[in-house]
C-alpha cells in the first residue's frame, strides 16, 4: 500500500476528512466482573472513539459473562483499532462486529412519555398504534408509550410525537444478534 | 498437603511471591500493607528494598525486569502510596515492561466512605495498567497474585495492580500454588500464521533494497529473540536499524548496523527506512518519534510488521503483511522457511543498497566539533563508552538530550542492557532504574547516564543505594540546561530560554557526601578518562558531575513534521537553519 493512502492515528498529519465514518455494532463478551464496564468505557473515552450506544447485561449467570452491545462510529482504520483495543482487553472474551459480518437484528426499548388533552392526544394514540407501541401508563394528561424497534424507528416515533406532546423519552440503548444459525464464541 | 492449609492474607502475598520466584521487592511501607511488612519480617525468601519514594519503587521494578527477563515487583500502601505509583506504571505501559505492584487497601468496610488514606486505586490506575484487581475475599488472593504475574508476563507484556483491602490481608483462608493458572478470557496467540510467513518470505526474497526495523519487541521476547534476529541478519545479509526501546538485540558492532533511527537517528538508518523497498518490522510500533510525517513515511516500501499485539498492527501505519506472533516465534519461522527454499537475495541489487548505505554513513551524521578547554557532551558518553565496553556494563538514562547522545555514542553488543524511558520519557527514570538493576546484577557496573534536571527528580533512591550498598555510577552530563527543552525553544521559541535554565543547582559532590557516597566532579577533557576510571574503581555509589558545554545540541535530527530525508545534521548546521528548520504547522506536535 503507498504511503498516500495511508495514515490515522499519529500526531502527524492527520487527515480524517478524507475517510468516510462508518456506523458499526460490536457485540463483546467479557468476564462479569468489577471494572470491567469502566475498563471499556474508559479506552473510548482515554482513546478518543465515539459510543453512540452501549448495553450490558449479564447473559449467563452461571458462566460469569456479560454481553456488551456497542454502536460506535469512525474510519474503518478506527473500527479496527477500536476491535484490537476490546479484544486484548484481558476480561473479554470475545469481540464480534455484527456490521461486518453482515446479517443482524438491532432492537431497542423506548419509554416515551407524551403530555396532552384533546386532539393531540387523540392523535398520539392513534400514532402509537401505527407504530405498535404499547399504553403502559395513562392519565387524564398523558401516556407512557412502550415501543421496541429499530433504533432508527424508534428515532421516528419520537420526531412523530414531538409536536403531540412528547416530554420525556427513556431508551435501552441497543441489544443486537446475528441472524440464522451463527453463534457468538465465548 | 500444604496447599489445604488455611494462612492469613498476608501470609498468602509472601508465599505466593516466594512461589512466583521473586527475589526483591521494591517497597515502602504504611498502615494499610503493615501486615505484609509484617511476614517480610518473618521470613527469608524475598528480599525487602526500602525506597525513598514509591515512584522509586516503580521504576527500580522496571530496571530490575528489563534486565533480567523476570518481573519486576513492588510495593506500596493505600491513598499517597498508592498515587506515587501511577508515574511508574504507566512508564511500564507505554514500554511493555511487565510489572506487579501490590497496594494496600483500606478494610473493604470503609471503602467508599473516605476513609483514611483511601483513594480508588483500581480507578486510578485502570488506564495505566494492562489488568488490575481489588481482592474481595481472601479465597480469591492467591489465585489472583498468580493471575498477576501471568498476565503481566505473558503476551505484550505490561503493568498490573493488585489492591489488597488491610482486612483481607488478616483474613484467613486457603492458599493454592501458581500451577495451572489460566485466565480463560486471556489468551495470546504467539504462533504465526504459516501463509503469513510464506508471504513474508515471497516478498523478502524479491527485495531489492531490503531493511530490518527492530525494536522493543525483540528484547521482550527474551534472549533467543536476539540469537535468532542476528542468524537471520547473518543468512539474509538484509541491512538493519533499531528503535531505541531495542538497542542491543542486534550488536552494535555487526556488519549490517546502520545505528538507532527516528528522530534523533543516523542518517543512514532514516535515509535507508526512506529508501528501503522491502520493510521488515520486528517488534516495533511505529511511533511518531519513528515515523516523522506519515505521508512521507517510507514510501515506496511493502511493509512487513511482526507483533504480538493485533491492536499494534496497522495503528499508524498500514502494512502489507502482518505477522501476530511473538518475535522469536516469527524468526524461527522466517528461517526455517527461508532454509527450506534457500533463498538468496540478489546479489547485485543488495550489493547496490549496501553502496548507497555506505555513501549515507560517509557523511558521518554524528560528528561533532571537538573542544579541548570544555568537554563536549558527546565526547563524555563515547569515552564512558571506551572506558566500561570490555566491563560488564549495565546502562540507564534519565530524559533528555543526554539520553538521546547516550543511545548514539553508547554502543550496545547485548540485550537487556540498556534501561531507557522511551515511551512516556520520564524524567527520573534512570537513578531508581539502575538502583533496580543493581539488586539483580550485583557485581556488575551499573552506569545511570543522567542529567542534571532529571538526576533532582528521583535523587533521594541515592540513598537507597547506600542503604543497601548498590554500588551504582550515577554519570551526570551536567550542562546547566534543561537541555532537550532549551534546544526546541531555540528550535521553535525563537531562542527565547523559558525557564530552562537550572539554577541552583546542588553541588553535587556536596551532595554525594552528604548521603553517605562518593562524590566525584570533572570540568576538563583530558581528565576525563582518569576520573571516569577513578568512578569505576570506586566500590559504593558514586555521583559524577561531568560539566560539559552548557549549549550543544543534539543531532542529527528530524525535525517534528518533517520527512526522514529532511535531517538537520549535527557540525555544519548554523544558529539559522537551527532557528527556521520547523514550520508553523510542525510547531504544534510533539
Ligand atoms: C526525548 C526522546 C526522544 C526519542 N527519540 C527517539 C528516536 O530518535 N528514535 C527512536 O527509536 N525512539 C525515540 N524515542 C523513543 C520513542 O518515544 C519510543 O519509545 C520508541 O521509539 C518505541 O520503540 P518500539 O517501536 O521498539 O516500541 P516498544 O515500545 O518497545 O514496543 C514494542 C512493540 O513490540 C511488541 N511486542 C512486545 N513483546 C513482543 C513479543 N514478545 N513478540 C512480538 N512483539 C512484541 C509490542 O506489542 C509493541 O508493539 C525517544 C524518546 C524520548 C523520551
Ligand atoms: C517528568 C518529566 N517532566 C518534564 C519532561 C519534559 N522534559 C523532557 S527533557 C527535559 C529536560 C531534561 O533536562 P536534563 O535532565 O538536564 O537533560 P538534558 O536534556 O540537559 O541532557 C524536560 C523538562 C519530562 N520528559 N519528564
Ligand atoms: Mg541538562
Amino acid at each position: 500500500m503507498s504511503a498516500h493512502q495511508q495514515g490515522t492515528g499519529s500526531a502527524y498529519f492527520i487527515d480524517t476528512k478524507k475517510q468516510e465514518i462508518e456506523t458499526h455494532t460490536l457485540a463483546v463478551i467479557a468476564e462479569n466482573q468489577p471494572g470491567v464496564l469502566a475498563r471499556i468505557i474508559g479506552l473510548f473515552a482515554g482513546r478518543g472513539y465515539n459510543i453512540d450506544s452501549l448495553t450490558v447485561s449479564e447473559t449467563e449467570h452461571e458462566k460469569h459473562v456479560s454481553r456488551f452491545t456497542i454502536v460506535t462510529t469512525g474510519t474503518a482504520a478506527v473500527i479496527t483499532q477500536i476491535k484490537a483495543q476490546l479484544d486484548r482487553m484481558v476480561p473479554v472474551h470475545s469481540v464480534a462486529d455484527l456490521t461486518a459480518e453482515g446479517n443482524f437484528l438491532a432492537r431497542e426499548l423506548a419509554l416515551v412519555k407524551v403530555n396532552g388533552l384533546g386532539d393531540k392526544r387523540i392523535e398520539a394514540l392513534r400514532l402509537g398504534d401505527a407504530f405498535r407501541a404499547r399504553v403502559v401508563d395513562a392519565s387524564v394528561e398523558s401516556f407512557v408509550f412502550e415501543l421496541t424497534g429499530k433504533p432508527d424507528k424508534i428515532d421516528q416515533f419520537i420526531s412523530l410525537m414531538m409536536p403531540l406532546g412528547l416530554v420525556e423519552v427513556s431508551r435501552t440503548g441497543v441489544a443486537a444478534i446475528s441472524r440464522g444459525i451463527e453463534v457468538l464464541k465465548d | 498437603m500444604a496447599d489445604e492449609e488455611l494462612m492469613t492474607g498476608a501470609e498468602i502475598v509472601l508465599r505466593a511471591l516466594a512461589d512466583q520466584g521473586v527475589a526483591h521487592v521494591f517497597g515502602y511501607p504504611g498502615g494499610a500493607v503493615l501486615p505484609i511488612y509484617d511476614e517480610f519480617f518473618q521470613q527469608e525468601k524475598v528480599k525487602h528494598i526500602l525506597v525513598r519514594h514509591e515512584q522509586g519503587a516503580t521504576h527500580m521494578a522496571e530496571g530490575y525486569a528489563r534486565s533480567t527477563g523476570k518481573c519486576g515487583v513492588a510495593l506500596a500502601t493505600s491513598g499517597p502510596g498508592a498515587t506515587n505509583c501511577v508515574t511508574g506504571l504507566t512508564d511500564a505501559m507505554l514500554d511493555s515492561i511487565p510489572m506487579v505492584l501490590i497496594t494496600g487497601q483500606v478494610p473493604t468496610h470503609l471503602i467508599g466512605m473516605d476513609a483514611f488514606q483511601e483513594c480508588d486505586t483500581v480507578g486510578i490506575t485502570r488506564p495505566c495498567t494492562k489488568q488490575n484487581w481489588l481482592v474481595k475475599n481472601v479465597n480469591d488472593l492467591a489465585r489472583i497474585i498468580h493471575e498477576a504475574f501471568y498476565v503481566a508476563m505473558t503476551g505484550r507484556p505490561g503493568p498490573v495492580v493488585v489492591d489488597i483491602p488491610k482486612d483481607v490481608q488478616f483474613a484467613k483462608g486457603k492458599y493454592t500454588g501458581p500451577e495451572g493458572v489460566i485466565v480463560k478470557s486471556y489468551q495470546p496467540k504467539t504462533a504465526p500464521n504459516v501463509t503469513a510467513i510464506e508471504a513474508a518470505i515471497d516478498l523478502i526474497s524479491k527485495a531489492k533494497r531490503p531493511l530490518l526495523y527492530t525494536g522493543g519487541g525483540v528484547i521482550n521476547s527474551g534472549l533467543e529473540a536476539s540469537k535468532l534476529l542476528r542468524e537471520f541478519v547473518a543468512l539474509s545479509g538484509i541491512p538493519i536499524t533499531s528503535t531505541l526501546m531495542g538497542l542491543g538485540a542486534y550488536p552494535a558492532s555487526g556488519k549490517e548496523w546502520l545505528g538507532m533511527l527516528g528522530m534523533h537517528g543516523t542518517y543512514e538508518a532514516n535515509m535507508a527506512m526512506h529508501d528501503c523497498d522491502v520493510m521488515i518490522n520486528v517488534g516495533a510500533r511505529f511511533d511518531d518519534r519513528i515515523t516523522g510525517r506519515l505521508d512521507a513515511f517510507a514510501p515506496n516500501s511493502k511493509k512487513i510488521h511482526i507483533d504480538i499485539d493485533p491492536s499494534s498492527i496497522n495503528k499508524t501505519v498500514k502494512v502489507d503483511i502482518p505477522i501476530v506472533a511473538d518475535v522469536k516465534q516469527a524468526l524461527a519461522a522466517l528461517l526455517a522457511e527461508w532454509k527450506k527454499r534457500g533463498v538468496k537475495l540478489d546479489a547485485v541489487s543488495l550489493d547496490s543498497w549496501k553502496r548507497k548505505i555506505d555513501q549515507w554513513k560517509s557523511v558521518d551524521c554524528l560528528k561533532y566539533k571537538p573542544n579541548r578547554d570544555v568537554i563536549m557532551p558527546q565526547y563524555a558518553i563515547q569515552r564512558l563508552y571506551e572506558l566500561t565496553k570490555t566491563r560488564d556494563t549495565y546502562i540507564t538514562t534519565e530524559v533528555g538530550q543526554h539520553q538521546m547522545w547516550a543511545a548514539q555514542f553508547y554502543r550496545f553488543e547485548e540485550p537487556n542492557r540498556w534501561m531507557t524511558s522511551g515511551g512516556l520519557g520520564t524524567m527520573g527514570y534512570g537513578l531508581p532504574a539502575a538502583v533496580g538493576v543493581q539488586a539483580a546484577h550485583p557485581k556488575s557496573l551499573v552506569i545511570d547516564i543522567a542529567g542534571d534536571a532529571s538526576v533532582q527528580m528521583t535523587m533521594q533512591e541515592f540513598s537507597t543505594a547506600i542503604q543497601y550498598r548498590l554500588p551504582v555510577k550515577i554519570f551526570i552530563v551536567n550542562n546547566h540546561y534543561m537541555g532537550m527543552v532549551r534546544q526546541w525553544q531555540q528550535l521553535l521559541h525563537g531562542n527565547r530560554l523559558s525557564e530552562s535554565y537550572s539554577d541552583a543547582l546542588p553541588d553535587f559532590v556536596k551532595l554525594a557526601e552528604a548521603y553517605g557516597g562518593t562524590g566525584l566532579r570533572c570540568s576538563k577533557p583530558a581528565e576525563l578518562d582518569a576520573a571516569i576510571m577513578q568512578m569505576i574503581n570506586t566500590p559504593g555509589p558514586v555521583l559524577f558531575d561531568c560539566e560539559v558545554a552548557n549549549l550543544a545540541n543534539c543531532f542529527p535530527m528530524i525535525p517534528s513534521g518533517k520527512a526522514h530525508n529532511e535531517m538537520l545534521l549535527g557540525a555544519d548546521v548554523s544558529d539559522e537553519d537551527v532557528g527556521s528548520a520547523i514550520d508553523a504547522r510542525g510547531k504544534q506536535l510533539v
